[in-house]
């Protein structure tokens, strides 16, 4: 189906607390109270965040990565809900979540490598709090809920969360992990963003009812809440996690989103999807209604949106250089890794490799 | 020295695990209360309670993709699939996340998980309740692979495999787990280091190698054989990857003759792989081609068939006088 209305309606039970038009709104069971400087630094995420997607694009044109998947359009989505989580809390990502990654204080150019190809995965997830890109699709939410079961033994005050899509919510162990969170009331938020697509398969194909309202046979909350609204991802992440970390067991937030760009950087929407989809998303942009709340409040002037500009010039200028200066990795790498302890067969294997490659140096 | 059968040594290595450290859990289908179909797990949760013995629901992929996110957490999860042909749906997240996060990772990661699974015929079971998936894991790399044949490898086995860094695949041979035997539960002194191979039997004229259920099959043959005046020597390979190619080798070098035997289907079967690096290394010791004895290129027959599909003493033998034919 191509109507280019489709998901233009905001349907009534969506939590929105900022409209596209930048107008403050209630919700009975959300709010939200942000200081002018919090605004003012999740515009700046936002607006990062898109360059630095924005950058890694380019440099997938020019041949620096294999491949890029934009989050263009998901940034509030990734944004409020990465902006909720404390420190201790946890995040599984899928292969999109450079926006998420961001609010972990995961360094751009550690996102490119495996796009680069010098290796599977740049980042200690340990270290941010921040697991691995998985890209088998659903596989990480039963990693997530493990790992939400272990804090849950641990006895400590944190949780997990999440990221899936819409087309993930077909996968089984999307399904088992739901499963298993409801029944151990596992600490953990599932946090899906519905852009609509999968690939070039639309949410149609995946579910006859709201993904949300699936959480409901499962036996815990789902709410739908508006994926390109800053503040109400914000909100209702945070009231999930708080949810979660007392006690309270498992929620499903599915943020309503758009995929503005393609799938991957190999992808070409305009086989699947009309002009004018885009087109009426474009007008609901996560960025522009901040940018308009901002400016309509007088919490921000020309020389700010212009910093913030300038700032993102000197990131997308600096992750391009960063980017191209990675280096190749050694052949030798291959061997390493594939074990934590010893293995014969591979140290078998790189000794004849090491020596084969040896006999092209003589 | 405790009489205890394979079963039981598989529960008391368990058991010492968990005393040991308070990070290994046990979970799967069944594990607490009833104590595993097989009994495996008998008692632990009454004894460790209901946070280190885990009752999941029945979903196989779901097991071992939260015990990857236990052991991301810091937890050392022993997951029991309850037969070898269940192992399936879980197989994604084996192949793809298991055995692969650490090198995803750049080493960060490291996941200290057990996937048990009871394998193998001889049961009179229904379809999927026989299976010998053992060439599966073994072709993936990232994953140990270990089988055990007798109660006190049992015991040593899973204690080890509990401890390693890297995630087991842990083979347990179902028709086995009632044979009984003594076992030293007071010392590890005795325990052999988990990849290597072991000779069960020394033997001149031939050498028969096989794990898991199949060692005692080997064993029957070749106390057999000497009947016919034939010295066959048997090695229980014990780890499947890595292998251990030393002790094999050494075998084959000094018998010049072997016959490989197991379970699973011959066709692109683990004995391929044994009998290839065999020929590779040990080409100039053999007097005749590797031959191996094992499973037919169908799936598991009805349990009224499996006496004919499983690879017995006479079948063995019938190999034994084939390599002795050339």
């Amino acid at each position: 189906m191509t109507d280019a209305s489709r998901g233009a309606d905001a349907p009534p039970e969506l939590v929105q607390l900022l409209t596209p038009e930048g107008e403050r709104v209630e919700h009975p069971d959300y709010d939200i109270d942000l200081t002018p400087e919090e605004v003012r630094s999740l515009y700046r995420d936002l607006v990062l965040v898109r360059r630095v997607d924005l950058e890694a694009v380019a440099l997938q044109r020019h041949g620096e990565l294999g491949i890029w998947a934009s989050l263009l359009g998901q940034e509030a989505a990734q944004i409020g809900s990465g902006r909720a989580l404390t420190d201790a809390d946890m995040a599984f990502p899928t292969y999109r979540e450079h926006g998420v990654a961001w609010c972990r204080g995961v360094d751009p150019v550690k996102l490119l490598g495996l796009f680069r190809g010098v290796n599977h995965g740049g980042w200690d997830p340990a270290e941010h709090n921040f697991h691995l890109y998985t890209i088998v699709i659903g596989s990480q939410n039963l990693h997530a809920v493990g790992y939400a079961m272990g804090i849950q033994r641990d006895g400590t005050n944190s949780a997990a969360i999440v990221y899936f899509g819409d087309g993930a919510s077909s996968q089984g162990d999307v399904n088992e992990s739901f499963v298993w969170a409801s029944v151990f009331n596992a600490p953990i938020v599932f946090f899906c963003q519905n852009n609509q697509w999968a690939i070039s398969e639309p949410i149609e194909k995946q579910s006859r009812i709201p993904l949300y309202r699936r959480a409901a046979g499962f036996g815990f909350p789902g709410i739908r809440v508006d994926g390109n609204d800053v503040f109400a991802c914000l909100a209702v992440t945070r009231k999930a996690l708080e949810d979660a970390r007392s006690g309270q067991g498992p929620t499903l937030i599915e943020a309503f989103t758009y995929r503005m760009g393609a799938h991957t950087t190999t992808d070409d929407p305009t086989r699947y999807r009309v002009a004018s989809e885009l087109e009426a998303w474009k007008l609901k942009d996560p960025i522009e209604r901040v940018k308009s709340y901002l400016f309509k409040n007088e919490l921000a002037d020309q020389a700010f949106f212009d910093s913030i500009d300038a700032e993102a010039e000197d990131l997308g200028a600096d992750l391009r250089k960063r980017c191209t200066e990675m280096p190749d990795p050694d052949p030798m790498e291959i061997f390493e890794h594939v074990y934590a302890l010893p293995h014969s067969l591979i140290e078998e294997e790189r000794k004849a490799f090491a020596a084969y490659l040896e006999g092209f140096q003589s | 020295m405790t009489i205890l059968t394979l079963s039981k040594a598989l529960n008391e290595g368990m058991r010492k695990a968990m005393e040991a450290d308070p990070k290994v859990l046990i979970m799967g289908e069944d594990v607490g209360k009833l104590g595993g179909v097989f009994r495996v797990t008998d008692g632990l949760q009454k004894d460790f309670g209901e946070d280190r013995v885990i009752d999941t629901p029945l979903a196989e992929s779901g097991i071992v993709g939260t015990a990857i996110g236990l052991a991301l957490r810091g937890y050392r999860p022993v997951c029991e699939i309850q037969f070898d042909g269940f192992v399936f749906p879980a197989a994604d997240q084996i192949i793809s996340q298991l055995a692969k996060m650490h090198m995803r990772s750049l080493g960060a990661i490291k996941l200290p998980v057990v996937v048990r699974i009871p394998c193998g015929g001889g049961i009179g079971a229904v379809e999927h309740h026989s299976e010998s998936p053992e060439a599966y894991f073994t072709h993936t790399a990232g994953l140990r692979v270990v089988a055990c044949s007798n109660p006190a490898d049992a015991y040593s086995m899973i204690q080890q495999a509990i401890q390693s860094d890297d995630p087991v695949i842990f083979f347990e041979p179902k028709r086995r787990y009632w044979e009984k035997a003594d076992v030293d539960t007071s010392s590890t002194d005795w325990w052999t280091p988990l990849h290597e191979a072991r000779v069960v039997r020394p033997g001149a004229d031939a050498t028969l190698v096989a794990y898991g259920p199949m060692v005692k099959t080997c064993l029957e043959a070749a106390t057999a054989a000497e009947e016919d005046g034939r010295s066959l020597e048997v090695v229980d390979l014990r780890s499947l990857n890595p292998l251990d190619t030393g002790r094999l080798f050494d075998s084959v070098r000094r018998t010049g003759r072997v016959v490989i035997v197991h379970e699973a289907p011959v066709f692109g079967g683990y004995g391929a792989e044994l009998a290839a690096r065999i020929t590779e290394n040990c080409f100039y010791h053999l007097e005749s081609p590797v031959l191996r004895v094992g499973g037919f290129s169908t799936p598991y027959p009805p349990s009224k068939l499996e006496e004919h599909y499983l690879p017995d003493l006479d079948r063995i033998l019938d190999a034994v006088d084939r390599t002795f034919a050339y």
